[in-house]
């Protein structure tokens, strides 16, 4: 009974949910674009609060889009399965000879493209009100590029192992902040290195490994996480 | 000979609740296991078991002689299930929906025209699955057990929100899959009538 041509397969999997993700998001852009109001929000109020000092701003606008940057993500992150969950979608791709691993990756694939991805492209107009020189922007730019794609990861398996509890962003955002706080510090870290005008490769190096680290585990350890929230 | 799917001795618990004690049964090709029962019974709690969403407390449901809990992905390749939720995304068109599908598991390869004129609704395929009637939407998750070619169908109340012309047409879909060499488990509580051999589990 089974067909000879037969895709079902792993790349076909992550590439499809992947792509149904997207097609979904074009179809609600909402849900895109309320983290990244936030983040132009909170990163373009700031330097309204700090005042016009140039040094003041070149000084904490780093650290102010980053965290901008990672709470945007987590605020994206609560909805990543919800609906998958509550329309039944996620049973159907549990009973699936696709493994779920690769499901799950390409729905974060899928997260990362419309919340991190979009946050790199809108951050040099931020950067533009905090004053940040054109080459620190860069760097800016290239750091948030390897953090997002680690905090989507990241965020995958607290996303799965909430997705059961009613209101569960809170207990969400504790589970992944502790694995989040490297990104965090290095990719704000880097940036201000930058602007001081020191070395960085040791910053960027660690976000790229940190990045490979977490694409390494956690697409196995959200399909665990998936299976146990799902009974 | 062994049977292609065969349970031995499913005891389930939910809560502090015993559902079943010692459950047994055998499936074959061509074979159908009706599962009755009041509601609360434990239908559906069975059928997510059997599907590997849930735990048994003991025994094991075994596919061509070895444990699904182990072989996974040998089971799952050959089962399609259609449950109370659709599983379909609701801001998705019908075709987008099923299109989704072969991505998940083998296809038949049938023309979806064909599936969905047999199913009447082939005239809701531009529409997005939130503007179609609860039983509209059931007829689209049977359009996914006719796309796909696995041998196993698990239906948990199937007839659900069909009308009359719905609820012959499952019985007469499903009879087509017996009679294919196909397998399903359907948990009901209406009466069917399905020709082949069908196997009833009374659950208390």
């Amino acid at each position: 009974m089974m067909s000879e041509e037969d895709t079902v397969g792993m790349t076909s999997g992550i590439l499809g949910v992947a792509r149904r993700d997207l097609l979904l998001a074009w179809k609600r852009p909402g849900d895109i674009l309320n983290p990244l109001f936030f983040f132009a929000m909170v990163a373009a109020l700031f330097p309204l609060a700090i005042g016009p000092s140039p040094e003041q701003l070149q000084f904490s606008g780093p650290a102010v889009m980053w965290v901008a940057a990672l709470l945007a993500m987590l605020l994206s992150l609560n909805s990543l399965f919800l609906s998958d969950f509550e329309d039944g979608s996620l049973d159907q791709m549990l009973v699936s000879p696709v493994p779920l691993s690769a499901l799950a990756l390409g729905k974060t694939l899928s997260h990362w493209l419309t919340s991190g991805l979009p946050l790199v492209i809108v951050s040099p107009v931020v950067a533009i009100t905090f004053q940040m020189p054109f080459a620190v922007t860069g760097y800016l730019m290239v750091t948030l590029l390897l953090g997002t794609i680690s905090l989507s990861l990241l965020g995958s398996i607290g996303a799965a192992l909430t997705v059961g509890l009613h209101r569960g962003t809170a207990l969400l955002s504790l589970l992944i902040l502790p694995l989040a706080m490297p990104v965090l510090i290095f990719g704000a870290r880097t940036v201000s290195l930058v602007a001081a005008g020191d070395g960085v490769a040791g910053g960027l190096y660690f976000l790229a490994a940190y990045a490979v680290l977490t694409l390494s585990f956690a697409p196995f350890a959200t399909a665990a996480a998936l299976r146990i929230s799902n009974e | 000979m062994t049977a292609k799917l065969s349970a031995d001795g499913l005891t389930l618990f939910r809560g502090e609740r015993c559902l079943f004690q010692g459950l047994s049964f055998a499936l074959n090709p061509g074979e159908l296991l009706l599962l009755e029962g009041r509601n609360g019974s434990g239908k559906t709690s069975l059928m997510r078991a059997i599907a590997g969403l849930i735990e048994f407390e003991d025994g094991d449901v075994l596919w061509e002689g070895k444990p699904i809990r182990t072989n996974r992905p040998d089971f799952y390749g050959s089962v399609v299930w259609m449950q109370h939720r659709v599983g379909f995304k609701a801001d998705l068109t019908l075709v987008e929906n099923l299109r989704f599908e072969s991505h998940l598991r083998a296809q038949s390869g049938a023309d979806l025209d064909v599936v969905l004129k047999r199913l009447d609704i082939d005239r809701l395929k531009r529409l997005p699955l939130r503007s179609l009637s609860a039983g509209q939407q059931r007829r689209v998750a049977l359009a996914r057990m006719l796309l796909s070619s696995v041998p196993l169908w698990l239906m948990d109340e199937p007839f659900t929100n069909l009308d009359r012309e719905g609820r012959a047409l499952v019985m007469d879909l499903t009879t087509e899959h017996l009679s294919k060499g196909g397998m399903c488990i359907m948990a009901a509580h209406q009466d069917v009538e399905i020709g082949g051999n069908v196997t009833k589990i009374e659950l208390k």
